[in-house]
């Protein structure tokens, strides 16, 4: 009897939880100006929302006078699983006589990304980042091949650490 | 008030006055079946659109909107894209079976439509094992399925053809006892019959709560039978693909496609004819004034001593009520299919031999014992 009594508990729950999922989807349903989430994105093009965490393409992070944080240390190159960083670094010689490597071009290839973002984790210096861009498609792919540092950009100096005044 | 019946007979004698009984009798024939498959594509046409929209809606999504007004002409371009490919047949495939296999389901699902009275003598066939037939037949809809999966030359596709034919071996079962219910209650096979006896109320009304039982067993099913999420394990997506079409491609697949939404279409005529009165409009069973006034409203008898030309438009009346519950019962299985989660092969048995099936037999002993005691209305 006890058997029994489970058994039909079983089946009147069941359908009492699948009512429920139909109810949820019925509401979607009949009241779809609330509930569609669809961005109507070549329509409205002016402001669709795009989340800030959307992983769209790489750039170099440049401030105001034209100077970015990487120092060519390729680790983010290695990091890349496709293969769609290339950081070229060339040798300079400082004022005080020291050979340096700096960056000189840092190329992306855009079209090989799958914006993974593993190469924002792998940088030490936090360099780069994505943005939220989405409207990456073009007609000609040499054009998705980029140079992200700008013309004429260099390194950041690091500020000196200056020994601490005495009180 | 004319009937369906006489413009029937009208057209019949006006055939037979200018020609051979032989010519008249082919005529007809062909006729009748191009006139019921045609509308049948119309009702596969909305149901395709509608389809697509109660999932969009349902999903938070728009569904199609580009294409013609609101996505309507979605449909169109697809039919266009499907003629233009091409169909491939495997390398070592069984080709005769590969062709043959897509053009008979759609034959035994087309077969399906004989018996079925879409209105007051509306009907292709009129035979007195009309349910039976139907039956019978989208059993062998089966037949199809596992030949599209042998000769595939592909695993996957023989799983999948496996898989289905299982899923609609057992699904008939409990179909079949919820038929053989609402037969016990109107005791006849004849769809129209069926239909007639229903003149003073649906069965899922007078048969009391085994009816809606039976009702509910059947819709569960059928779906089922139609291979419909949340029973769709043939097209499991990550492991099995498409199920027994995975090599079809063109306008064969659409072949398949257009199957399913033909099964579902027969389906809910079945559903509709044996529980909810086919044809007939909503009566309410009961032997009170109000009861009968609301039943003469909804005949429509006050239109009698209206002008003439009014009975034609109440013509469409029966086919208004068919359709209509056609439609409903089409979005109930369009709701479970874009709701439901879909089940795994284990749980699909388990839920027919476990549940369904011993339900459905306690539930036709109760029905044996209304229809004995004449308990119902
Ligand atoms: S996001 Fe991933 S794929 Fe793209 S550049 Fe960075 S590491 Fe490479
Ligand atoms: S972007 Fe970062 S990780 Fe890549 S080379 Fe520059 S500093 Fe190194």
């Amino acid at each position: 009897m006890k058997a029994l009594y489970n058994y039909l508990k079983e089946v009147a729950f069941a359908f009492v939880s699948l009512a429920n999922g139909l109810l949820l989807t019925l509401k979607y349903f009949v009241t779809p100006w609330k509930s569609i989430i669809t961005e109507n994105y070549p329509d409205n093009r002016a402001n669709p929302s795009v989340a800030d965490e959307f992983a769209g393409e790489v750039i170099l992070i440049h401030d105001e006078n034209n100077e970015h944080k990487c120092t060519a240390c390729t680790l983010c190159q290695l990091a890349c699983p496709n293969n769609s960083i290339q950081i070229i670094s060339k040798q300079v010689e400082t004022e005080d006589g020291k050979k340096k490597k700096v960056l000189d071009k840092w190329v992306y290839h855009l079209e090989m990304c799958t914006f993974c973002k593993q190469c924002i984790d792998a940088c030490p210096q936090d360099a780069i980042k994505m943005t939220n861009s989405y409207e990456l498609s073009c007609f000609d792919r040499s054009t998705l091949t980029k140079i992200l540092n700008q013309p004429g950009s260099k390194l950041k100096e690091k500020p000196k650490v200056t020994a601490k005044v005495q009180e | 008030m004319i009937q369906f019946s006489d413009v029937l007979a009208w057209i019949h004698q006006l055939l037979s006055s200018c020609m051979a009984p032989w010519l008249v009798f082919l005529i007809e024939l062909v006729v009748a079946s191009v006139a019921a498959v045609v509308a049948l594509l119309v009702c596969v046409i909305i149901m395709v659109y509608m389809e697509r929209k109660v999932a969009g809606h349902m999903q938070l999504r728009h569904g199609p909107n580009r294409v013609g007004w609101h996505g309507v002409c979605q449909l169109f371009a697809d039919i266009i894209k499907l003629l233009l490919k091409e169909c491939f047949t495997p390398t070592r495939a069984d080709k005769l079976l590969f062709v043959v296999a897509p053009v008979l389901s759609l034959c035994v699902s087309l077969l399906a439509l004989a018996p079925i009275s879409w209105g007051p003598g509306l009907v292709l066939w009129n035979t007195n094992i009309g349910v039976l037939f139907v039956t019978a037949i989208s059993s062998m809809g089966v037949i199809g399925i596992l030949m599209a999966g042998w000769s595939s030359n592909n695993k996957y596709a023989l799983m999948g053809a496996m898989r289905s034919g299982a899923q609609i071996v057992s699904y008939e079962l409990s179909a079949g006892l919820s038929i053989v219910a609402i037969v016990a209650l109107a005791g006849t096979l004849n769809t129209g019959g069926i239909i007639e006896s229903q003149a003073n109320g649906w069965w899922i009304l007078k048969g009391h709560l085994p009816a809606f039982f039976a009702f509910i067993i059947y819709i569960i099913a059928s779906t089922a039978e139609c291979n419909r999420a949340p029973f769709d394990l043939a097209e499991a997506e990550s492991e099995l693909t498409a199920g027994y079409h995975t090599e079809y491609s063109g306008m064969q697949f659409g072949i398949f496609y257009l199957n399913e939404y033909i099964n579902m279409g027969v389906v809910s005529m079945v559903a509709s004819t044996l529980f909810l009165g086919g044809w007939q409009p909503f009566y309410l069973p009961f032997d009170f004034g109000w009861a009968h006034a609301f039943n003469d409203i909804m005949a429509l008898k006050f239109m009698e001593t209206w002008p003439a030309w009014i009975s034609w438009v109440s013509l469409a009346w029966p086919l208004v009520w068919f359709f209509g519950k056609l439609f409903l019962i089409i979005f109930f299985m369009m709701w479970f299919r874009w709701t439901f989660p879909r089940l795994r092969i284990d749980q699909l048995l388990k839920l027919e031999w476990k549940y369904l099936l011993p339900l459905s037999i306690v539930n036709l002993v109760i029905i044996a014992l209304i229809v004995v005691l004449g308990l119902h209305f």
